[in-house]
């Protein structure tokens, strides 16, 4: 499937930009894409640190299974207030 | 009422949304942006937010609060965009029958927007600027690149 998956705050700037296509297998789960995304930008967070998804607005589970045309959003550390 | 607003904010506006005859009380929380963080001096702030799942969120912490301590209505107003130091960052009005359960839902009102909704910080220094409440997600440097080389003068 075809994902457009977006960046925002801290890793907006790591990754240089606003948002980023990527094909994922039928099937693919929150945790496949993350995989995914740390593969394509090493240095967006520390292999031990949790990379929060946000799909269709929500917070998702790493075995969330994801859908053709989910909005998807990485949310760092949030700091509103 | 819930909003992201991208120029500087209105407490009696955003107060005057939920005031009714049958309050007995409104507690309005000022969020404002301080000038320094650990001895440096901080020159303005940055708001970013995700806006639709920020609304959706500020509109779940409102709906929550008002079933938890049954509020007669509760505003919210966040800024985004630059944010100079000293103006308002958010606001939060609570109206209630009865004060007590006012200050209570306005505390965790401030509590659940600061650690729910997709909003982030930017601290802009002198020199440099710091993604608030990242620390976690600084890389530890390898040995050559800590290692500073100084050579006399």
């Amino acid at each position: 499937m075809d994902l457009s998956v977006r960046f925002f705050a801290l890793y907006r700037e790591r990754a240089g930009t606003n948002t980023h296509r990527l094909q994922l297998p039928e099937g693919a789960t929150v945790a496949d894409l993350t995989d995914e995304v740390r593969r394509l930008f090493p240095r967006l967070a520390p292999p031990e640190v949790k990379i929060v998804v946000a799909v269709n607005t929500d917070y998702a589970e790493p075995d969330t299974v994801l859908q053709n045309g989910d909005d998807v959003c990485l949310i760092p550390p949030v700091s509103g207030g | 009422m819930i909003e992201l607003a991208h120029e500087p904010l209105n407490p009696e506006k955003v107060t005057s949304k939920i005031r009714r005859d049958t309050n007995g009380a409104v507690v309005t929380f000022l969020g404002t942006t301080r000038n320094n963080f650990q001895g440096k001096q901080v020159l303005t702030l940055e708001y970013e937010a995700y806006e639709e799942m920020a609304l959706k969120k500020l509109g779940e912490v409102r709906a929550e609060l008002q079933a938890e301590f049954e509020l007669e209505d509760i505003a919210i107003s966040h800024r985004i965009g630059t944010v100079p130091i000293g103006e308002i960052s958010l606001v939060v009005a609570v109206a209630s029958p009865h004060r007590k359960l006012a200050f209570e839902a306005c505390q965790q009102a401030v509590d659940r927007i600061k650690e729910v909704v997709p909003i982030w910080k930017k601290e802009v220094y002198e020199e440099g600027s710091r993604w608030v409440a990242c620390e976690d997600h600084e890389f530890e440097e390898t040995d050559e690149s800590a290692t500073v080389h100084t050579h006399g003068d």
